[in-house]
């Protein structure tokens, strides 16, 4: 077991993860076809479009939970569905919409469970394991709340527990669908502050499926827009969030500005203006 | 008890050689180990009660291979078997019990959502009625009932992969029917066939020696260190199905390996002895209130069952000595009264 | 900072409720239009083929003295009216129980209601020298009662009934009572038989000395039913939500036990237990009508009926001379549809 490759010592292609021409949808109900999409190593990668756009689902084809009916998805240069699942495990982390969290479990269980891809039946909790969960806590700041039940915290606790526990999983690509979901402002900016320090200086990539756009546009390095199973547009904040595509995708008449601390797109609602000006 | 003895009893304890690391939860293992402790007691005063009265001393050393011919026949070749008989079987459900009722996430999950037992019972009736009321016949139409009836279930609830919800319902819906069919057959057949009928319904172990050990032994010993070693996929799986994939685990193939095990488990010693039914439902309970602990609870679910059992059977056989008890009545009333107490005792600690 | 509002192609969300609202309207007077049917039909039909005119004039003057007419106003009528009473009170129960505890797979029988009564009924027979149903029947009601309010009792914390540990309570008690009340009647030959044939779920032989008393419990209890029917959907959302809505969480609770109580408790006194019935109708209804507590419970008690008496018809005619009892053939004519049911629909949990 420790003869395995450390994924992310592993030369890095330029791309970490392909989409291929995938279609992709639900017995009878098609999402998405034909889309194609790359994520380069070490970039923040933001999808984003309205309810019902299909972002989650190609999340969710993204990280193999749900099979493509045609194309494929390629993860460090080898088709995903020819890796066996542990070993995805070790390269991509996922942070799903909606987890339950056993009745009666803590904090610190719950962030270990995060360390399942690396151990078996003789390895139930190595020191790496232990390593691994003390610094996630800690990057989450949640290590106050180690030994509470988490049946009791609040949701926005409840949320940063869940993104220790993908911390734990130490993989160099992270997937994460709505991470700010129930937290306040201070938290929502606190977790996606805490993705860029990842992505920035533990060069970690990241993929979120973000609602919000102009966190999107703060922190991501690449925003994917879709509408209604299509991918519209790919690109910089910069080259996405103008005035005319956030019409179009959003049917949001805005304005767009600079941010005046980061400099990057600002969008601000105008419902007042003229429809297509 | 003291702050610091709570939280070490309640914590976890982690033993390392090299790269090997086992972890365990100190109340689980505590528990386990009383578990164990109580079995063993049961099974040397149980073994030295009946017609033939052998003290506890003399049960010790005739364990052991000592003492006179006479007290090692009786212990060893009579009573043994069914004290080890029971201890499986209690194994067996309990463990079973634990696992449906973490797969289907439901606290009244069982292994009878495919209505094996059921068949069975209705198998075994129709043998009963049809055939002659002794044990290869009731057995076979037992296994073929239940084997019949679980696959009807899962090719009904099939419809491009089995989803937990509609395995429940058909089963469900399988059940009652083959209910009705029991109670029509009952009624339209001889009183005192109904009334073996109804005997073995409830669940017994009487009369059954080594011959009847070996194929639950078999089972239980293939089947059991399977499921345990799945336990860790199993206590995954409880954080949801992409949570769970998303960690790495197989979830379709994981689950049905978990289901068919699981029946297995309950199906070899249904067939033989008749649905003992209420341990695999409360024993995950018993197991969860005792260790306060999260999770599947897989062994201690066994523990409990086997205990439970064990326990079941001493009162089966000498309650109302010299007449012998269905062990399925007995676990029904004492599992039941005691999963009562405990409800019971949690609802007066909340009204306080 | 910005959160994006939901639009999506602009779909029209009166129309989808126009159509929920025909579709529930639909349903509810096909359900009807059924149920008259069968009643029309349980009157017309039976072991002994009787000619219409004859059914007729039976229903406008009974003559006394004619054997066809004493068979149609004795029997067939009374029978009618059980079958309706009795399975509007199961259809609801099942409903209230599936409302309250949040599980599909909850019947009435789960607070003990059925166990209490067989044990009652078991002990009674068993122990005592009165031989006709109407007076056992007393015994099982009142077992019905004892049990729900001790499974209540035991499954009511500070904050109120709690649902999990309701249903617990419930299928522990019920364990112990049906596991005593199988000892009991394999001790005894005699008491065995009888417990065999109520358990069987009949709707014959019982005449209006049972039916109007029960018929009068039931009522009593669909009127908290009614009461509780609003309530229940809050209630279905969650403790919390259910008191933001300003449902009262605990007095809901406490009408439903009493309902089920009522309803299961009469209806399994007078035709045997029938856990069946409440555990699939809510389902039936639950598709036709979606989530909506009140239009569930009102179908329920439209469905149940038809249900019971559609098992009831059958059974009188599929194996004339004699009859199957009505119980029995609820589970063969119930479990299809409710597989079928399973197997279209993505499975909605409640």
């Amino acid at each position: 077991m420790s003869a395995e490759p450390n994924p992310a010592a592993e030369p890095q292609g330029p791309d970490r993860l392909v989409a291929d021409r995938v279609s992709f949808g639900y017995p009878g109900y098609p999402v998405g076809t034909d889309l194609s999409l790359v994520v380069p190593a070490g970039s923040f990668t933001a999808i984003v479009g309205p309810n019902a756009c299909g972002k989650s689902t190609l999340l969710r084809v993204l990280s193999r939970l749900l099979p493509a009916s045609s194309g494929r998805v390629v993860l460090d240069g080898r088709a995903i569905a020819d890796y066996p699942s542990l070993q995805v495990a070790r390269r991509l982390g996922l942070l799903p919409q909606a987890s339950i969290a056993p009745e009666g479990i803590t904090v610190t269980d719950l962030v270990g469970r995060g360390r399942f891809p690396y151990q078996s039946a003789l390895r139930q909790w190595s020191r790496e394991d232990e390593r691994a969960v003390d610094e996630a806590m800690r990057t989450t700041g949640i290590g106050a709340l180690a030994d509470r039940l988490v049946d009791e915290l609040s949701g926005g606790q409840r949320q940063r527990v869940w993104v220790a526990m993908v911390l734990a999983q130490q993989t160099p690509l992270m997937l994460l669908d709505e991470p700010t979901t129930f937290l306040d402002i201070a938290h929502q900016l606190e977790v996606l502050e805490l993705l860029a320090t990842l992505n920035r200086t533990g060069g970690r990539t990241v993929v979120a499926v973000l609602h919000d756009l102009n966190q999107a546009a703060r922190y991501a390095s690449r925003v994917v827009a879709m509408r209604e199973g299509a991918i519209v547009v790919t690109g910089t904040p910069q080259e996405v969030f103008t005035e005319a595509l956030v019409e179009r995708i959003f049917d949001l008449p805005c304005r767009v500005i600079d941010d005046p601390v980061t400099g990057t797109p600002l969008i601000v609602p105008d419902l007042n203006r003229v429809r297509g000006r | 008890m003291t702050a610091l003895a709570a939280r070490a009893l309640n914590g976890a304890q982690t033993w390392r050689v090299g790269p090997i690391s086992v972890r365990f939860r100190t109340r689980n293992a505590l528990v386990g180990v009383g578990l164990v402790i109580v079995m063993v007691l049961t099974a040397v005063i149980v073994l030295g009660l009946g017609s033939f009265q052998v003290s506890v001393p003399d049960v010790v050393r005739a364990l052991f291979g000592d003492g006179p011919q006479a007290v090692r026949t009786v212990v060893l070749k009579w009573r043994l078997s069914r004290v080890v008989l029971a201890v499986l079987i209690g194994l067996a459900l309990g463990a079973s019990g634990a696992i449906f009722q973490s797969l289907t996430r439901n606290p009244l999950g069982s292994p009878d959502i495919v209505g094996f037992s059921t068949g069975a019972y209705t198998g075994a009736i129709v043998a009963i009625i049809l055939i002659d009321t002794g044990q290869p016949a009731v057995v076979s139409g037992a296994l073929v009932g239940g084997l019949l009836t679980a696959f009807a279930v899962y090719l009904l609830a099939y419809r491009r992969g089995v989803q937990g919800f509609r395995l429940i319902v058909v089963g469900i819906a399988v059940t009652a029917m083959l209910g009705s069919a029991t109670t029509y057959l009952l009624l339209h057949t001889e009183l005192w066939r109904a009334q073996l009928a109804a005997i073995w319904g409830a669940g017994s172990i009487n009369g059954m020696d080594w011959d009847e050990v070996r194929p639950i032994a078999v089972m239980v010993a293939v089947a059991l260190p399977v499921v345990l070693v799945l336990g860790r996929r199993l206590a995954t799986l409880e954080l949801g199905d992409d949570a769970a994939a998303g960690l790495g685990v197989q979830v379709e193939a994981v689950r049905l390996c978990l289901v068919l095990f699981g029946v297995a488990l309950v199906a070899v010693p249904s067939a033989l002895t008749g649905p003992i039914q209420f341990v695999a439902l409360a024993a995950p309970h018993i197991a969860r209130a005792l260790t306060r602990g999260t999770g599947a609870l897989v062994l201690p679910s066994a523990l409990v069952g086997a205990t439970v059992m064990l326990v079941c059977d001493a009162f089966a056989q000498h309650l109302f000595a010299p007449m012998i008890l269905p062990v399925g009545l007995v676990t029904i009333v004492l599992g039941g009264a005691y999963l009562t107490w405990l409800i019971a005792r949690q609802a007066r600690q909340e009204l306080r | 900072m910005v959160t994006t509002t939901v639009t999506a192609a602009a779909s029209a969300p009166s129309s989808a409720l126009r159509s929920l609202t025909a579709r529930r309207r639909a349903g509810v007077v096909v359900s009807a239009a059924v149920l008259a049917l069968l009643v029309v039909g349980s009157i017309a039909i039976g072991a002994n083929p009787l000619p219409l005119e004859v059914v007729w004039a039976a229903l406008q003057n009974v003559d006394p003295a004619l054997p066809e007419h004493l068979i149609v106003v004795e029997q067939r009528v009374p029978r009618t009216v059980l079958a309706l009473v009795v399975g509007a009170a199961l259809g609801v129960a099942g409903a209230l129980m599936q409302g309250m505890t949040r599980n599909p797979l909850a019947d009435p029988g789960l607070l003990g209601v059925s166990a209490g009564a067989s044990f009652a009924m078991t002990l009674a027979v068993a122990l005592l020298p009165i031989t006709s149903l109407f007076g056992y029947i007393w015994f099982a009601f009142l077992g019905a009662v004892v049990a729900t309010v001790a499974v209540y009792l035991l499954g009511t914390g500070r904050r109120g009934a709690n649902p999990l540990t309701l249903t617990l309570a419930g299928v522990s008690l019920g364990a112990v009572l049906s596991g005593l009340t199988l000892s009991i009647s394999l001790l005894d030959a005699r008491t065995f038989r009888s417990i065999r044939v109520w358990e069987s779920g009949s709707l014959a032989d019982r005449g209006w000395e049972i039916i109007g008393p029960v018929a009068g419990f039931i009522v009593v209890g669909l009127l908290f039913a009614a009461g509780a029917a609003r309530g229940l959907n809050a209630v279905a959302l969650g403790d919390d939500l259910a008191v933001a809505l300003g449902a009262d969480a605990r007095r809901t609770r406490l009408y439903v036990v009493i309902a089920v109580t009522l309803l299961c408790g009469a209806a399994t006194a007078a035709m045997g237990p029938a856990w069946f019935v409440g555990l699939m109708v809510p389902h039936v209804a639950r598709w036709i009508c979606g989530p909506d507590q009140r239009w569930i419970i009102g179908l329920c008690a439209l469905l149940g009926p038809a249900l019971i008496l559609a098992a009831d018809v059958l059974g009188r005619v599929l194996v004339r001379p004699d009859e199957l009892q009505a119980g029995l053939v609820t589970a063969f004519l119930g479990a299809p549809v409710l597989i079928a049911l399973v197997r279209r629909s993505r499975a909605r949990a409640l």
